[in-house]
């Protein structure tokens, strides 16, 4: 398959199953809720070394709020519901709790229960006031620019990690290029996080290492610098491969998602220098859920 | 199917347990076993249709006409559908009730809503004391959902509240929240003397600045981001406070009972 000049390989993502989460982080204005919003998702790109991948989903204007302030909705993803929820609780209080203005609500109404503010509340030393309004409780927690309002509780959802797609290109200004577009049409798409640095990996790798105590290294496959030193899937004129990871609470966000980003990349086309679609694909070792690419841009 | 309705042929002379009544026991039944049944009025025990004139057959839809004051329990544990009363209510109105409406045209007796669980009751007039109250010797009121006076209300609004919503749009009387535990009562008109008395948690919001007791403390003045939820979740009630014009979150804060555990708060629109 050919789209604009851009050759879609004929492989697959690989995806594996994960627990998910959405908070909604509300503040004074859109500038604070940010702050706190970036605070709480930052160093969570990975679950590999960071407990959980986490990433803003969109800014929420005071109409989709709970308490009709400007908001930020981050989404949380991990491997399992314990790791979920002590990401999750930590965060709030390091991130949410300590961000002036800041107040913190349930981002998800379904699934099982976890601890939002419910412990945080602990904070306020006996001094913490419960309100329970339609049917959720909040808790009004003192603290020194006032109260740090928290609803109690958030749910948490079984979801996908992992969606990706390599965007190899002739230089590297063309691939990040061709990622920051990619990016900016990928955010459009609710449900879905892309949680790298600006949404995008320069390290992508491979399951295992020759090193025993990694589980994963480079992908030498794709590492241009290695094209005539080990077994590579590049050609010639590639001089540069970035990588898009998406995290979605279905596959099918994840696959809107990639659709949307593989599109943006395609509309620059040959001529911006992109050369080939690829993704990140195990044999199937790693997960479940297969995007085919082929298939998601047909 | 039209609403079971009730309609009081005389005004009896003695109080009537109306307890059996509410949509729950009255499922399934025929119009002649309703009819049959018999209700505590006073002393003796009266058959419902020697009270009550009979029509319709939802039982989910229960009507109350020509109801007077003397008419106590009515929704007594009710745990769904709804009950309409036209006229006053006795006491004990909704004692207990878990789920469910019930709607008053005129007023209510003494311990309206009383250790309510959940649910609703909208009274169109005045309520009487003890509202949403704890019944003598309990630890425990209200413990959820809304209730709704149009009118006033009278002394001990919210005794040993536990939890839920109490709105008042007119005034409250004396000892308004005493011995509350938590829970929200809101009154938009004057409250009487002794306001929150030995509170230890809860919230006392108030459109009109009260006549405080000396064990509370003044905590200043707030912009409090609950209270734009709180007035929103009142949003779709057939109420003065679904208005969006009388909702504010800048309030005059202050803390008590002191003279109990001091949790409390009384929060004053300013």
């Amino acid at each position: 398959m050919i789209i604009n000049g851009v050759t879609i390989d004929a492989t697959f993502a690989e995806a594996f199953p994960m627990k998910a989460t959405r908070a909604i982080i509300t503040a004074q204005n859109e500038k604070w809720a940010m702050i706190s919003a970036q605070a709480m998702t930052g160093f969570a790109t990975s679950v590999i070394a960071c407990g959980c991948e986490a990433g803003i989903e969109r800014v929420l204007g005071p109409s989709e709020t709970p308490d009709g302030r400007p908001g930020v909705a981050i989404m949380i993803f991990a491997m399992g519901g314990k790791g979920l929820a002590k990401q999750l609780e930590t965060r709030a209080g390091q991130c949410v709790l300590t961000s002036p203005t800041s107040a913190l609500f349930a981002g998800i109404d379904d699934g099982k229960k976890i601890p939002l503010g419910k412990n945080l509340r602990y904070f306020g030393d006996g001094f913490q006031i419960s309100k329970v309004i339609n049917g959720k409780r909040h808790w009004r927690v003192p603290v020194m620019d006032g109260e740090f309002l928290t609803e109690a509780t958030t749910g948490q959802v079984d979801a996908v990690g992992g969606g990706n797609f390599l965007v190899l290109a002739e230089s590297q200004p063309q691939a990040l290029a061709a990622c920051e577009a990619a990016i900016e049409e990928m955010r459009k798409i609710p449900n879905v996080i892309m949680p790298f640095p600006g949404g995008v990996v320069r390290s992508g790798s491979k399951v295992g290492s020759k090193y025993k105590a990694l589980s994963a290294s480079t992908n030498d496959a794709f590492c241009p610098t290695l094209k005539g030193m080990t077994k590579t899937d590049l050609s010639p004129e590639v001089e540069s491969v970035m990588e898009i990871v998406i995290d979605g609470l279905t596959k099918e966000d994840i696959d809107k998602a990639m659709r949307a980003g593989i599109q943006a990349v395609c509309d620059l086309g040959a001529e911006n220098g992109i050369r080939r679609i690829s993704a990140g694909n195990y044999g199937g070792k790693l997960g479940p859920f297969h995007f085919h690419l082929q298939e998601i841009m047909a | 199917m039209s609403a079971l309705t009730f309609s009081l042929k005389n005004r009896p002379e003695q109080r009537v347990d109306m307890s059996p009544l509410v949509c729950q026991k009255l499922m399934g039944m025929e119009p002649a076993e309703i009819a049959a049944m018999t209700l505590q009025n006073g002393r003796r025990k009266v058959r419902v249709d020697e009270l009550f004139k009979l029509s319709g057959s939802d039982a989910q839809r229960i009507v109350i006409q020509n109801s007077f004051g003397k008419l106590d329990f009515i929704g007594k544990a009710l745990e769904g559908g709804s009950i309409t009363v036209e006229g006053d209510a006795g006491a004990y109105l909704g004692l207990g009730m878990t789920k469910g409406t019930i709607h008053v045209s005129g007023n209510a007796g003494i311990f309206a809503a009383c250790e309510m669980k959940n649910g609703m009751i909208t009274i169109q007039g005045d309520a009487g004391d003890f509202l949403g109250a704890a019944l003598p010797g309990n630890k425990m009121g209200m413990k959820g959902g809304i209730v709704i006076v149009k009118g006033n209300a009278g002394e001990r609004v919210g005794d040993h509240m536990r939890r839920g919503n109490i709105l008042i749009e007119g005034n409250a009387g004396d000892y308004c929240g005493s011995r509350m535990t938590a829970g929200t009562i809101a009154v938009m008109g004057q409250t009487g003397r002794y306001l929150g008395y030995a509170m230890r948690r809860g919230t006392l919001l108030l459109w009109t600045p009260p006549q405080l007791s000396a064990s509370f403390n003044d905590c200043g003045s707030h912009t409090l981001e609950f209270l734009p939820i709180l007035f929103a979740s009142f949003r779709s009630l057939d109420s003065k406070f679904s208005n969006a014009n009388v909702a504010f979150n800048r309030v005059r804060r202050y803390g008590g009972d002191m003279s109990e555990l001091g949790r409390g708060e009384v929060l004053v629109k300013i």
